[in-house]
C-alpha cells in the first residue's frame, strides 16, 4: 500500500507501511510522522482482487536482469512469440513503466487498450497472444512518463488487478532492470497468487555479471524460484569471414561460472546476431522467421529448458 | 556544489547503452586535459562506475564535513563517488523504493566533499523516475549545465531516448548532444564492418530533433575489455582509435558554447 509522503523518509525509516512506521526512534522529528502514523496498516485488500484474477493463470514467469538493455524483451518477446506458437494461451505483461519496448517489439506500436465492463482488455497479437504495456496508453510515443516509484506501483497493480487477461496457460512478465519499486510490487502483488519463478538475463561481461548477482540474491531474498539464467549476446560471428569475435568477452567466466558459483541453473547461450535487432525493431517473430540460425537455436533451447523448470514446479 | 564550475548528466532512457561508459570516459578525457573531475554514480541499484575506474572494493571516508570520494590516483584530478563504495558485499542487492533512492542522491549531491572541480559527470540509471527527478531537483539551484544524451542506433533504444529527451524539455534541463554508441562493429580478421545494432539511428535522431551529434563509438571489444579490467583506468589509455574518437568529441564538447536546448 502506497502512503504519500510530505518529504523524503529518513535514513533509519522502518518502511512506511511497517508495523514501526510512524513510532520508531527514527520517526521522531520527520516530517512524515502523523502520515504514517495514521496510514492504515495490514494487509492489502488488493491482493485478494489480484489473487482471484490470477486464478486462471496457470504460469507466472519473471523476466528479469539487474543490468539494462541485455535483451529482456527481447527475450520475452520471443518466449510469448514460441509459446503462443505452441498453441498456448500467453499473455505478456510490460512492467517497464518508463521505457516500455514490448509494443515494438511485438509490433503493435500504436494501439490502445480498450475498456470493457470485465476490465481492461490486453491488446491482441493473435487470439492467444494478449499484450499489456503502459507504451498503449500514451497519446504520443515520445511522451516522457515522469513517474516517481508509488505512481508504477499503481499502475502494476492495475496491469494485474483491472486487466482481463481470461484463461492464460503462461503469464510472462518482462521487467526493467535494477531491484527497486517494480520488482518488489510486482514480487509482493504475486506473492499468494504465486510465481513459477524468474528467468535472469544476462550478457557474458564482468559489468553486467555484476548486477546480475545483485538481481540473483534480489530472488533469494524475497523468495522468488530462479528457472535458471540465460546469457545472451554472447559472441558474435562475422557473416563475412565466420570468425568468433567476444563482444563482450567473458572475462570472469561468464553466466556459466556464475551459475555454477552461486548454485543457479545456466539455461544457455544466444549469440549476437544483427537479424535479432533487426526483427525487434520491426515487431517481428524472429525464431520463425530464421529457424535454422544459431540465436534460434539458442533461444529453443533456453525457452525449452525454462519451460520445463516451469512446469515441473 | 559551490566549488563546481560545470555540472554535466549522462542520461539514456535506454538500459545498456553506455551511459556508464561515456560518463567514466568523459571523466577520463578531461582529466587528460589538464581539468579537476568528479564523477557521481546515482544508478543505486546497479552502480557499474566503481569497476569501470577500477575501484572495487575502496571505501569512502567520513570527515566532520562529509563524505570524501574516492580519488583513483594521487593527485586527485578525479573524485569518485558511487553506493559501490557503500556496501559491504559487492553482490548485495540493493533493494529500495523511490523515497529512500531519493534520500540517497540527495546526499550524495549535498553532503559529499567535492573540493574545487571543474567538472562534476553524472552518471545515471536507464529512465525517467525517481533517481532522475531527485538529481535534477537537487541540481536546480546549481544550474547544470547539461545533459549528454547516450543511445545505441536501433530503434528500441530511439524510442527510449527520444522519452528521455522529452524529460529533459519538460524539466528545463538544456541538452547538450548525442552519443551513438555500439555503432558498427570491424571484424578482426576480416575488417568487415556489420552494423548488429543497425546504423545512424543517434545521427537521424540528432537531426530530425535539431540537436548536437556529438559523434559515434563503435563496438570496440578493446574498450569492453578495458572497462571489464579494473586497474588503475587513469594510466590506461591504450592507443585505440575508439578512444581517440571519444577524446575528440570531448574536446568539442568542452571548447564550443553550450548549444541550447529545443
Amino acid at each position: 500500500m502506497s502512503t504519500t509522503l510530505a518529504a523524503p523518509p529518513p535514513e533509519h525509516c522502518p518502511g512506511t507501511s511497517s508495523e514501526e512506521a510512524g513510532k520508531s526512534n527514527a520517526c521522531a522529528g520527520c516530517p512524515n510522522q502523523q502520515i504514517c502514523a495514521t496510514a492504515p496498516k495490514g494487509p492489502d485488500p488488493d491482493i485478494e482482487a489480484i489473487t482471484n484474477r490470477m486464478s486462471t493463470v496457470k504460469h507466472k514467469i519473471l523476466v528479469l536482469s539487474g543490468k539494462g538493455g541485455v535483451g529482456k524483451s527481447t527475450f520475452s518477446a520471443q518466449l510469448s512469440f514460441a509459446l503462443a506458437k505452441k498453441d498456448s494461451q500467453v499473455g505478456l505483461m510490460d512492467v517497464d513503466i518508463c521505457g516500455p519496448s514490448i509494443p515494438r517489439l511485438l509490433g503493435l506500436e500504436g494501439q490502445e487498450i480498450h475498456h470493457s465492463n470485465t476490465g481492461w482488455s490486453p491488446v491482441y497479437v493473435e487470439d492467444n497472444l494478449g499484450v499489456m504495456s503502459v507504451g498503449f496508453m500514451l497519446s504520443d510515443p515520445s511522451d516522457a512518463v515522469i513517474w516517481r516509484g508509488a505512481k508504477k506501483n499503481g499502475l502494476i497493480k492495475q496491469f494485474l488487478r483491472d486487466v482481463d487477461w481470461g484463461d492464460l496457460d503462461y503469464l510472462v512478465v518482462d521487467t526493467p532492470p535494477g531491484t527497486s519499486d517494480e520488482h518488489l510490487s510486482i514480487v509482493q502483488y504475486l506473492k499468494s497468487a504465486g510465481v513459477d519463478g524468474a528467468v535472469i538475463i544476462t550478457t557474458p561481461q564482468e559489468v553486467a555479471l555484476m548486477d546480475v548477482r545483485k538481481e540473483i540474491n534480489f530472488c533469494k531474498k524475497v523468495g522468488v524460484p530462479i528457472l535458471g539464467v540465460v546469457e545472451n549476446m554472447s559472441g558474435f560471428v562475422c557473416p563475412k569471414c565466420s570468425t568468433k569475435t567476444d563482444i563482450f568477452p567473458p572475462t570472469t567466466g561468464g553466466a556459466v561460472k556464475m551459475c555454477h558459483d552461486m548454485d543457479v541453473k545456466f539455461l544457455g547461450s544466444i549469440p549476437l546476431d544483427p537479424r535479432v535487432a533487426r526483427a525487434c525493431d520491426e515487431g517481428r517473430f524472429y525464431m520463425d522467421e530464421f529457424p535454422d540460425s544459431e540465436a534460434t537455436k539458442g533461444f529453443q533451447k533456453v525457452i525449452e529448458e525454462s519451460t520445463q523448470v516451469s512446469c515441473r514446479l | 556544489m559551490e566549488g563546481v564550475k560545470h555540472k554535466i548528466l549522462v542520461l539514456s532512457g535506454k538500459g545498456g547503452v553506455g551511459k556508464s561508459t561515456v560518463s567514466c570516459q568523459l571523466a577520463l578525457a578531461l582529466v587528460l586535459q589538464g581539468k579537476k573531475v568528479g564523477l557521481l554514480d546515482v544508478d543505486l541499484c546497479g552502480p557499474s562506475v566503481p569497476r569501470i575506474v577500477g575501484l572495487q572494493g575502496r571505501d569512502v571516508k567520513k570527515s566532520n564535513q562529509g563524505w570524501i570520494p574516492v580519488y583513483p590516483e594521487e593527485h586527485k584530478s578525479l573524485a569518485v563517488m558511487s553506493i559501490g563504495f557503500l556496501l559491504p558485499d559487492p553482490d548485495a542487492a540493493v533493494v529500495w523504493r523511490g523515497p529512500k533512492k531519493t534520500a540517497m542522491i540527495k546526499q550524495f549531491i549535498e553532503d559529499v566533499v567535492w573540493g574545487e572541480l571543474d567538472y562534476l559527470i553524472v552518471d545515471t540509471p536507464p529512465g525517467t523516475s525517481d533517481e532522475h527527478i531527485a538529481v535534477i531537483e537537487s541540481l536546480k539551484e546549481h544550474q547544470p549545465d547539461g545533459a549528454v544524451i547516450v543511445t545505441t542506433p536501433q530503434g528500441v533504444s530511439i524510442s527510449d531516448v527520444r522519452k528521455e529527451i522529452s524529460f529533459c524539455n519538460k524539466v528545463g534541463l538544456p541538452i547538450l548532444g548525442v552519443v551513438e554508441n555500439m555503432s558498427g562493429f570491424i571484424c578482426p580478421n576480416c575488417s568487415e564492418c556489420t552494423n548488429i545494432f543497425s546504423s545512424e539511428g543517434g545521427k537521424l535522431l540528432s537531426e530530425e530533433l535539431n540537436i548536437r551529434f556529438l559523434g559515434k563509438i563503435p563496438i570496440d571489444p578493446a574498450l569492453t575489455a578495458l572497462q571489464e579490467g579494473g586497474g588503475s583506468f587513469v594510466s590506461k589509455f591504450p592507443d585505440s582509435q575508439t578512444l581517440k574518437a571519444i577524446q575528440l568529441f570531448v574536446s568539442d564538447l568542452i571548447t564550443s558554447p553550450t548549444p541550447d536546448a529545443k
